[in-house]
């Protein structure tokens, strides 16, 4: 096999140990990482076909017996890899808060009503041109208790399996033009200005569909040169 | 904050990675994990990639022949309150490295958790398995780090048992790769 994933794109992701986000500090390795060369086990990865995604599971907004309350949104966009080609068949998951900012989650204790009709989860797979498309509410920040008065920006948590197991990608999505940005270690922990802005979608007026629902694109590089940075909470 | 089964949501994914047509020798690997202070971490999760029982990878990229194709190889499985974890699973067959040397059987382990901005990645090896003491990737690692990847056959009859506990920061810290 000769297909190589560089790691010196790798750079641009957060560092494991980011002190401003405090979980980092006990679950954050102190010993260096073993440098390896990639063998078949790390070069093959999981392949899922459409018994894995059933019709509807890409659509957040009819899982239940009415419809949830908040903003009905499209996001949708591409899976690349590194040289800008789509990655085709790639299985992409999705999880949020809802409209209110709280999870079906047992330890979400945020006094914030759950929504019967919303669950927060879907999946989908891409197409021959590696796109996507999800339909959900625009999720609400939430309070944690990280620090005093923290609150995360509205997010979307993501999560992609490429064509190897190495490119295995979790992140998360946020919304054009967050006021919450300056105030959130989780988001400051991608150092760099430009690979942090790759986690924002950008507001698609074009695919907006009159009258019933505002569109927001989200591209997702995996690995290389314009790697989307990696994190999960 | 990751998904969990409170969800009402038909998991694709399961921590058994066994079908009735699977062939190879059943095993189980379990373990918990734990964080800088020894604590249990109660939610992780966990995900291996492993080849079938011939070695081969059930994925088109493996050119080889796949006679074993009801293996998937992949599994996900949470952490409970106290960052257990359990796959029931097959033993892998030699998989070649990029030399055409064989590696010692294994399974690839990524660990994601809240805390952790980046996935880990390590490798389960199986205790008692000659084949580890010529292994590629082992050699790599300082002797006295190597037994943290090697999970401990646990005594008894039946079905194949390993340990395998992972410290994600300390003086019994796991092996990581960068990969």
């Amino acid at each position: 096999m000769t297909l190589a994933y560089p790691i010196t794109s790798l750079a641009a992701h957060p560092p494991r140990l980011s002190p401003g986000y405090k979980s980092t500090v006990k679950r954050s390795p102190q010993k260096p990482l073993i440098i390896m060369r990639h063998t078949l086990s790390e070069l093959t990865g999981p392949v899922y076909g459409h018994e894995t995604v059933r019709e509807n599971d890409h659509d957040l907004t009819i899982q239940h017996k009415s419809e949830p309350l908040g903003e009905r949104i499209i996001v949708h966009g591409h899976v690349l890899d590194e040289d800008g080609r789509g990655v085709p068949n790639a299985l992409v998951e999705l999880w949020q808060a809802n409209a209110c900012g709280r999870y079906i989650h047992v330890v979400d204790q945020h006094p914030a009503p759950l929504d019967p009709n919303f669950t927060g989860a879907g999946r989908a797979q891409t197409d021959a041109q590696g796109y996507y498309k999800f339909i959900t509410i625009k999720p609400g920040a939430y309070p944690w208790g990280n620090h005093h008065n923290a609150w995360r920006p509205a997010h979307i948590h993501f999560s992609v399996f490429g064509h190897a197991f190495v490119s295995r990608l979790v992140t998360q999505m946020y919304f054009p033009g967050d006021p919450l940005f300056e105030f959130d270690p989780i988001f400051n922990s991608v150092p760099d200005e430009n690979a942090r802005l790759r986690m924002v979608s950008s507001f698609d007026l074009d695919n907006t569909q009159p009258g019933w629902a505002l569109c927001y694109r989200f591209n997702i590089v995996l690995r290389g040169r314009s790697a989307t940075p990696m994190e999960t909470k | 904050m990751t998904p969990n089964g409170a969800y009402e949501w038909n998991d694709a994914f399961t921590n058994n990675l066994v079908t009735p047509d699977t062939s190879g020798d059943r095993i189980r690997v379990e373990g918990r994990v734990f964080d800088g202070d020894g604590q249990p971490v109660p939610d992780a999760m966990l995900e291996i990639w492993q080849a079938d029982a011939q070695g081969r990878f059930s994925d088109p990229q493996d050119k080889r022949a796949l006679p074993n194709s009801s293996f998937k190889g992949f599994g996900r499985c949470g952490t409970d309150p106290n960052g257990g974890f359990v796959f029931d699973t097959i033993k892998p067959g030699t998989v070649p490295d990029p030399d055409g040397k064989p590696q010692a059987p294994h399974l690839v382990l990524a660990i994601f958790a809240r805390g952790m901005l980046l996935q880990l990645y390590t490798r389960i090896y199986l205790g008692g398995e000659a084949a580890n003491a010529a292994d590629p990737v082992l050699a790599l690692i300082p002797a006295d780090r190597r037994n943290t990847l090697i999970a401990a056959r646990e005594p008894g009859a039946g079905k194949a048992v390993y340990r395998f506990d992972i410290h994600l920061q300390g003086d019994n810290e796991t092996v990581f790769f960068d990969i």
